[in-house]
């Protein structure tokens, strides 16, 4: 005689066991330790930050060691954590026009006042493995140079100097806060960069591949891509003024895009914008991108039906802790609809065959 | 466990969620947006019911949580041990003996009794989900009652196939405005959620929406006067119990495909055995 499975609480018990030992690997083998993490698995813990939307490398680095590596159950464990922590304030704009660049270029000038920072990009490396990384080895320090003292201004700056570009006025709107209240559409601007700093970045990135390849095309050139630190303040109600709490690393990425006008604009170049905690250039450009395709209705641009361009369809699908949870659900039990359906099925074909 | 508020969530959260409750009890079969947490547990999993429990658990609850109608089932069990731990309330798997039953898929066969609360845990909560995708546009259709487009899906099913080729997830009209989908629960389950002495909650985390049918709610499953909508299940009694009244689970038995059909809901079975 059947007797109805029982054991779900053990078999669980038992999962969490085996997962644990799994993730150890080899006890022969070294633990791998957070700050190890963090100081060598950098891009790793940045992407880790910047979708998780919380800036702390440490706390980054002990979730992609507790996931396994596994880049979105990361960014999972730092959501849960992120969404029980009390909120003291807000900071104040960061300004990235004072960023300390460690890297910074612009596709569009050759040169520009504070000049273009390579930094260390991947970008002229030749993709050949490195066998003498699986030897252990110091590395050489890097040649050093003086820091520029000086601000860094947007190079997208000396086009609006000229009204070459679309101005972009400054605009005191607190902005609506995704992790405190429903989204509801459509989205302002602001929003809708929220959604996509927070976005997962190959989403982010197919979404702008495919408005390269001419679904919503917006001819962007990347106007600067900037890398540095930049100070956070914290407004301080009982004290009156700001003061400095931290700094954090940033990618900014501004696109320069061609416009040759619509019913409702002049002829000038547009903008795309990307921001995320971190080095993240991939994403911020492709965020900058995609940003640029969202924004067909406010410069009077047709909608061709391209997906970057839909602002329901972006938002709706861009959050990787949303789309995991739900994609990964169909792994649950499903007995009771699957027999409803079997039911159906089967009324259907008897229906069918004897018709 | 210390560390967190009692039932994990935070006051000013319960509150928030709270408010949407109230919302939703007053227009019933309303979709009330709500500003839903990331939980520790993945979306898509029940974090809307978890939500929706959590603002509604008291210290003294009993908490019953089912998962395809059984209590032992992974993801049931996952939960229940999340609010022990973290609300240390007294839980049970006796349908009478809760007073907040959170479920996935299937209502209990033991009848509901009055202060007893439903939590549904719900993926897509918008009836037209499948027929319109757009969220701007679905909500302009609810807010002019606007269902023609679920009208002609109906009919064509009925042109097509014989028969309304809906099986679970039935969609059901409330109190004769909303339009509502029930979950995904077999529509065997429909007419337990018309004029029920409980109060049904419906959390859908993801999608950050929460609805409700308060006690003794008009709830009519969609049909056609020529079609009237049909309750259905397997053609057997339980191989267990014995009972012809219960929904039930096919289970495939040796390899030659025998099959054999039991409850879906093993407290009622148990019980059932027992006598």
């Amino acid at each position: 005689m059947y007797v109805a499975v029982k054991g779900g609480e053990r078999a669980i018990d038992n999962a969490h066991a085996w997962l644990a030992e799994e993730r150890r690997g080899d006890p022969a083998i070294p633990d791998l330790t957070v700050p190890q993490i963090r100081e060598q698995m950098t891009l790793a813990v940045n992407r880790v930050m910047a979708e998780g939307s919380l800036h702390d490398p440490d706390l980054a680095a002990l979730a992609i060691k507790q996931a396994r590596g596994d880049l979105i159950e990361a960014i999972f464990l730092i959501r849960a954590y992120r969404t029980t922590l009390p909120r003291f304030g807000a900071s104040a704009p960061v300004d990235t026009g004072a960023m300390t660049v460690s890297r910074r270029i612009s596709a569009t000038f050759k040169d520009a006042p504070g000049g273009q920072i390579l930094g260390p990009t991947f970008d002229y490396t030749h993709r050949l493995l490195d066998f003498a990384l699986m030897a252990e080895g110091e590395v050489p320090a890097a040649p050093q140079a003086e820091a520029n003292a000086q601000d860094t201004p947007h190079i997208l700056s000396f086009l609006d100097q000229d009204g070459l570009i679309e101005r972009a006025l400054p605009d005191d709107t607190p902005p609506r806060d995704l992790t405190r209240e429903p989204l509801e559409l459509p989205a302002d601007r602001a929003l809708r960069l929220q959604s996509l700093t927070r976005g997962d970045e190959g989403f982010v990135l197919g979404l702008a591949y495919s408005t390269q390849r001419g679904y919503g095309r917006n001819h962007a050139f990347v106007g600067e891509l900037r890398i540095g630190t930049v100070e956070v303040e914290l407004n301080i109600p009982e004290l009156g003024f700001s003061v400095e709490i931290g700094e954090i690393e940033l990618t900014e990425c501004e696109t320069v895009n061609q416009f040759t006008g619509s019913k409702t604009e002049p002829p000038q170049f547009t903008r795309g914008y990307g921001l995320t905690f971190g080095q993240c250039e991939r994403k911020a450009i492709s965020m900058a991108l995609v940003d640029r395709a969202l924004r067909w209705q406010e410069l009077g641009e047709d909608f061709v039906g391209a997906p970057a361009q839909d602002e329901e369809f972006v938002l709706s699908h861009c959050d990787n802790i949303q789309a995991t949870g739900f994609l990964e659900h169909i792994k649950l039990p499903h007995y009771v609809d699957f027999q409803a359906e079997l039911e159906l099925i089967r009324r259907l074909r008897t229906a069918a065959m004897e018709g | 466990m210390d560390d967190y508020n009692f039932a994990y969530l935070d006051e000013d959260t319960k509150r928030m969620i709270r408010r949407a409750l109230l919302k939703a009890v007053a227009i019933p079969g309303y979709q009330v947006p709500f500003s839903s947490r990331e939980m520790p547990m993945p979306y898509g999993w029940g974090t809307g019911g978890v939500q929706v429990t959590a603002a509604c658990l008291k210290p003294d609850d009993t908490l019953k949580v089912i998962d395809q109608g059984a209590d032992d089932t992974t993801n049931a069990v996952s939960i229940r041990k999340f609010f022990q731990r973290t609300a240390e309330v007294a839980v049970t798997e006796r349908t009478q003996d809760a007073t907040i039953i959170q479920t996935r898929h299937r209502i209990p066969e033991a009848p509901l009794q009055p202060g007893q609360i439903m939590v549904f845990q719900v993926p897509i909560p918008e009836p037209l989900r499948f027929l319109e995708p757009r969220e701007t546009e679905t909500r302009r259709m609810h807010a002019l009652e606007d269902y023609g487009l679920m009208q002609v899906k109906l009919y064509e099913d009925i042109a097509r196939h014989g028969e309304i080729a809906t099986a679970y997830a039935y969609p059901v009209k409330v109190e004769d405005r909303y339009v509502m989908d029930p979950s995904p629960i077999p529509k065997f389950d429909n007419p337990k959620m018309n004029d029920s002495p409980a109060l049904m909650l419906f959390g859908a985390g993801r999608e950050q929406r929460i609805y409700a049918l308060p006690p003794h709610t008009k709830v009519e499953s969609l049909d056609f006067e020529d079609f009237p909508f049909v309750a259905g299940k397997a053609d057997h009694p339980c191989a267990i119990c014995g009972s012809t009244e219960s929904y039930l689970d096919e289970i495939i038995t040796d390899d030659a495909g025998s099959r054999m059909f039991v409850c879906s809901d093993t407290s009622y079975c148990q019980e059932r055995s027992v006598q």
